[in-house]
């Protein structure tokens, strides 16, 4: 008790920054016959699986494969039906250094300095400070021209880019993202890429679901297949591009339709 | 057609003129409505936001109720209210019918359904847009209903005028529980349906000239606000 009090009180004094030197780490992260129904009805499951201190993961896997619900079941956005999911925190805690970025990025009607504070403003950052390190980040993501622009204008890239800053202002030590870059052309998904790779190198662990293949292998230090429901195939990434070994995987990943 | 034409240029006269009958009905119009809002606001917003995020066994039913008392005709809940406060009723001490406060009494009555369920369904639709986010960034309870009702400030401030606009106009129920007394419960639409039966129709002229003025300004504030909510700049 008296070690996880010490660790809330240094977690606090360092304004939970990624990689905060000393306190207990968040991670690894494990699933034991974790399962996610709706009505009933299996959505994903059982999935086993653990997330290690560090790296970039890719979930891959055909459309209705389960990597929406996976991540969001891991993040505690969806129910735990059935098995259990263990972070090397309590919960409450791992809950507060977690961040996540939406398929379609949510935007709240506020400005886009506002928008990037607001997570700062949550833990009670004084609004100054909040504001100032919000306007840091819109510039490293590239939106230092918008501040004061409401969220909900921005285009389709920009409100992204303003997902993402959201998401790391806080220095999570895990950060998901559910194809952030779905709908954006190459430049907007170059410029993402290369915020993620400097999350990644702060010391961020990184568990992403993408469509793309070229993505995935610039992008990926491990890799989980997702078909059915469940991890069909996982491994790092390098062993997993060259020679997939799994049938369904390989079909994918030659880009033929997988069922 | 010129009876008209001389009525509404007296109506002006009487208006730029300040005729002290015609601004005391105003005044006491304002008066009442004014406060019915604030009252009505100060019960109906946060009613509203608090069905909209909270889940609770009566939710539903709650709403339904909410959504057929805005349906009540204004003449049955002065009808009500008189019974409340007539001497032989339950409130009848109290001697407030035929005051301004007992208008003010049906007027809340009758706009806070409007307000809380306006806002209700502003902060329900902001709700299902934010939830994710709000639960996915750890928000409290209490910083989720701050943010929703923050961000969603002009869906209730429209809630909220287009209450006043109900109750500016409303004229059943406060006919019956004040009575349209001269210089004392007498308002813009009492007046007017009064002025029109004694034939003084410059004066209901000029009386229906700043309710349509005062109604027209609200729609057209509600107007923008909703309009600028669809194309964000707001
Ligand atoms: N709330 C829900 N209710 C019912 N079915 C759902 C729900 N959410 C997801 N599903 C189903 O679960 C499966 C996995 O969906 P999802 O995780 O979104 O897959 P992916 O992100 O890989 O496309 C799909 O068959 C989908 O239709
Ligand atoms: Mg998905």
């Amino acid at each position: 008790m008296s070690t996880l009090a010490g660790t809330l009180a240094t977690g606090a004094a360092q304004g939970c920054e990624a990689g905060a030197g000393t306190r207990q780490p968040l991670l690894p992260l494990v699933l034991e016959r974790a399962e996610a129904r709706a009505r009933g009805k299996l959505l994903i499951g059982p999935v086993d699986l653990t997330l290690g201190r560090s790296g970039f993961t890719i979930v891959m896997g055909p459309n209705g494969s389960g990597k929406t619900t996976l991540l969001r079941l891991m993040h505690g956005l969806q129910r735990l039906s059935a098995g259990t999911i263990r972070w090397n925190l309590p919960e409450p805690i791992a809950r507060k250094r977690q961040a996540y970025v939406f398929q379609a990025p949510i935007m709240m009607r506020r400005s886009v300095l506002d928008s990037i504070a607001y997570p700062l403003l949550l833990r009670g950052t004084p609004r100054s400070e909040a504001r100032a390190r919000a306007a840091d980040w819109a510039v490293r993501v590239g939106l230092g021209a918008a501040l004061h622009r409401p969220a909900p204008v921005l285009s389709g890239g920009e409100k992204q880019k303003l997902a993402l800053a959201r998401a790391l202002i806080g220095g999570p030590e895990i950060l998901f993202l559910d194809e952030p870059c779905a709908n954006l052309d190459g430049r907007a998904t170059r410029e993402i890429e290369t915020i993620l790779l400097d999350a990644r190198a702060g010391g961020t662990r990184i568990v992403m679901a993408t469509h793309d293949m070229g993505q995935a292998r610039r992008l990926a230090s491990e890799v989980l297949f997702l078909y059915g429901g469940r991890v069909h195939e996982s491994g790092a990434a390098k062993g997993f591009f060259a020679a997939p070994e799994t049938p369904e995987a390989r079909a994918f990943m030659n880009g033929e339709i997988v069922e | 057609m010129d009876s008209i034409l001389q009525g509404l240029g007296q109506a002006f006269w009487l208006i730029i003129t300040f005729d002290p009958d015609l601004y005391e009905i105003i005044a006491m119009s304002l008066r009442v409505s004014l406060s019915a809002v604030l009252v009505a606001s100060a019960i109906g917003l946060p009613l509203g936001a608090w069905l909209a995020v909270n889940r609770f066994r009566w939710r539903r039913t709650t709403i339904a109720v909410l959504n057929a008392l805005m349906g009540l005709p204004p003449v049955v809940v002065g009808l009500f209210v008189y019974l409340l406060l007539s001497r032989s009723g339950p409130f009848g001490v109290l001697g407030l019918l035929f005051t301004p406060s007992a208008m003010i009494i049906a007027q809340v009555i009758i706009i806070t359904p409007l307000i809380a369920s306006i806002s209700h369904q502003a902060i329900r639709d902001l709700w299902a847009e934010y939830h994710d986010l709000l639960i996915s960034m750890n928000a409290t309870r209490g910083q989720r209903i701050r943010a929703l009702l923050w961000d969603g400030r002009r869906a209730l401030l429209t809630a909220t005028l287009a209450g006043f606009g109900r109750a500016i106009g409303e004229v059943g129920a406060i006919m019956i529980v004040g009575g349209s007394i001269e210089h004392s419960t007498r308002v813009l639409t009492t007046a007017i349906a009064l002025e029109t039966s004694k034939g003084n129709l410059e004066f209901a002229l000029g009386l229906g000239v700043v309710l349509i003025a005062l109604a027209v300004a609200v729609n057209m504030t509600i107007h923008g606000l909703s309009g600028t909510e669809r194309a964000p700049a707001w």
